[in-house]
């Protein structure tokens, strides 16, 4: 390790703060950096600039349904997935059945704001790394899955769709056919993607070798989703603990294998996520396949949800990875205690121990790769 | 893969000295009670044990019962090799809230830990960095306790707690 040294033939270290507004840091996160020389060597991250106590307004709000908009609110750029990991653990509390047509809908929904959210995230990771084209060309593909979500909720980010045994209202006519266009038109501009950045020379000598994380220290730390898989482990809710109608679909689950450096490296979390993107369209395809045309899109329940006193643990696999929602009944009309366990919160914690020794300008690159959403984070 | 009630019996036997108790509620997963001076032990145990191999510590959270006086933590944990998940649960009185640090045994814990502090004010005795972590290191209160009144003032910035109580009457 290179040190720097004074004149007067001391060790120097410099303490620098990346954040709380900084463009690569995607939201309101400061990083506390010790530096020695270029090198860094300790960071201390810096959270809660975005905490709302989404857990006491849970408990708060009097009743189970109005607690949907603001899960929402935590990871934003991936709004369906939220709501589906609530709507499962409620349902899974009330042991109710959920239409056919409805699981059907939900995860067609769920697969394309997988891809929404990739796109945002593998196209934030090439901008903090210089390549601002491949960002604008991901942007118009994402606006297409936002254009058919607006059709179906009403709203381009926050939707508030799924409801407990149901949706808030049904999808439009044209719904099946919008869906099957973006999968035929998307499908070759992965390929466009793996010319532009995943193969690009620059980008790889960025990326390859940087923030190395074993798999038995992600395992320790509980990563998950592309973070984990990005290490070479096969792990992925939708086919390891079964929720929703997952287990009737066939798919693979990518993972990193060190192609381009070490495995676990950032440049395998990245290629993990494009992988994933191929798996997400065949999910859709043949859930476009088997949804049933007719059907009632809310099964009949109570109007207010007592669930029975209990407590359960409920998770279900975001893009960014394992997102549980721990939730407490004491059989009064609101929750006793709901604690949604982040993955984005899980990641970060991990920082410090994969880029110490990192430079700093790779420090980007690191954040990048393991795609946090602040207001998952402080939730 | 094991039963919650087969693990029971296997912890039973290997510490017949600590009292562990099978709970549930009429919904939802039964959970493991584990009095607070033995976490680390029985967390030990349930992670390297050969026929456990609970490797990941899915999720950890803070919990106040204010008609029993008593703060508790909730431990989730899962085996990505035996496939099979666990809840344990932990409770001490509100005046003495401390609980030993599960940190070493699954680094998640460490976040999770001064999460559970920051909101509902358990102590986890061993922790190597024990501060608040989702508010700022002056705050008052813990938010998560059923009996939180939020402060009015922020170092002379109002929070707009008073003016929302002042608007109802």
């Amino acid at each position: 390790m290179i040190e720097a040294i004074t004149e007067n033939g001391e060790r120097r270290e410099m303490t620098i703060n990346m954040g709380p507004q900084h463009p690569s840091t995607h939201g309101v996160l400061r990083l506390e950096l010790v530096l020695d020389g270029e090198v860094i060597t300790r960071v201390k991250p810096h959270i809660g600039y975005l905490h709302r106590c989404f857990e006491k307004y849970a408990e708060k709000m009097d009743d189970y349904a109005k607690v949907i908009p603001y899960t929402d609110r935590m990871d934003y750029v991936s709004a369906m997935n939220q709501e589906h990991g609530y709507v499962v653990a409620i349902e899974r509390m009330l042991e109710l059945e959920v239409p056919e047509r409805v699981e059907y809908i939900r995860v067609i929904m769920a697969e394309l704001q997988r891809i929404a959210s990739h796109l945002l995230g593998i196209g934030a990771f090439g901008l903090d790394l210089g390549a601002f084209t491949p960002f604008l060309y991901l942007f118009t593909e994402r606006e297409k899955i936002l254009d058919i979500f607006e059709k179906a909720s009403g709203a381009r980010l926050l939707y508030n769709y799924m409801a407990v045994a149901g949706l808030m209202r049904d999808v439009h006519p044209e719904f099946k056919e919008e869906v099957s266009d973006f999968v035929k038109t998307f499908r070759p501009k992965i390929k466009e993607l793996d010319d532009l950045l995943s193969y690009n020379q620059i980008f790889i000598k960025r990326t390859a070798n940087i923030g190395v994380l074993p798999d038995k220290v992600a395992l320790n730390y509980a990563a998950s989703g592309p973070v984990l898989r990005g290490s070479g482990v096969k792990w992925d809710l939708r086919k390891n603990d079964p929720y929703s109608i997952y287990d009737r679909f066939e798919f693979e689950i990518p993972v990193g294998s060190g192609e381009m450096g070490t495995l676990g490296d950032c440049w395998d979390r990245y290629i993990v996520r494009v992988r994933e993107m191929e798996q997400s369209l065949r999910i859709i395809e043949q859930a476009v396949d088997g949804m049933p045309d007719e059907g009632d899109v809310m099964a009949a329940i109570p109007k207010r949800i007592r669930p029975k006193e209990g407590e359960l643990y409920a998770r279900t696999e975001s893009p960014r990875g394992e997102l549980g929602y721990y939730i407490v009944s004491d059989k009064s009309a609101s929750p006793f205690r709901v604690k949604a366990r982040a993955p984005s919160f899980v990641h970060l914690s991990m920082l410090p121990a994969i880029s110490s020794g990192a430079l700093i300008a790779d420090m980007v690159a690191i954040v990048g790769s393991i795609d946090i959403v602040l207001g998952e984070v402080d939730r | 893969m094991k039963t919650i009630d087969e693990i029971l019996e296997i912890l039973q036997n290997s510490h017949p000295d600590v009292e562990l108790a099978l709970e549930s509620g009429a919904t939802g997963t039964p959970w493991i009670r584990v009095p607070a001076n033995a976490i680390r032990e029985v967390s030990k145990l349930l992670r390297d044990g050969l026929e456990f191999r609970f490797d990941t510590l899915m999720c950890l959270s803070g919990l106040h019962y204010p008609a029993e006086q008593e703060l508790g933590v909730a431990y989730h944990i899962h085996s990505t090799s035996k496939k099979h998940s666990l809840a344990l649960k932990v409770r001490v009185p509100e005046e003495k809230p401390e609980i030993p640090s599960i940190e070493t045994i699954w680094k998640t814990a460490d976040w999770h830990e001064r999460e559970a502090y920051d909101m509902v004010g358990i102590h986890f005795t061993g922790h190597p960095d024990l501060r608040r972590i989702l508010c700022p290191d002056d705050w008052e209160g813990y938010p998560l306790r059923k009996d939180y009144v939020p402060q009015e003032f922020y170092h002379g910035v109002t929070t707009g707690e008073k003016s929302v109580s002042e608007q109802d009457d």
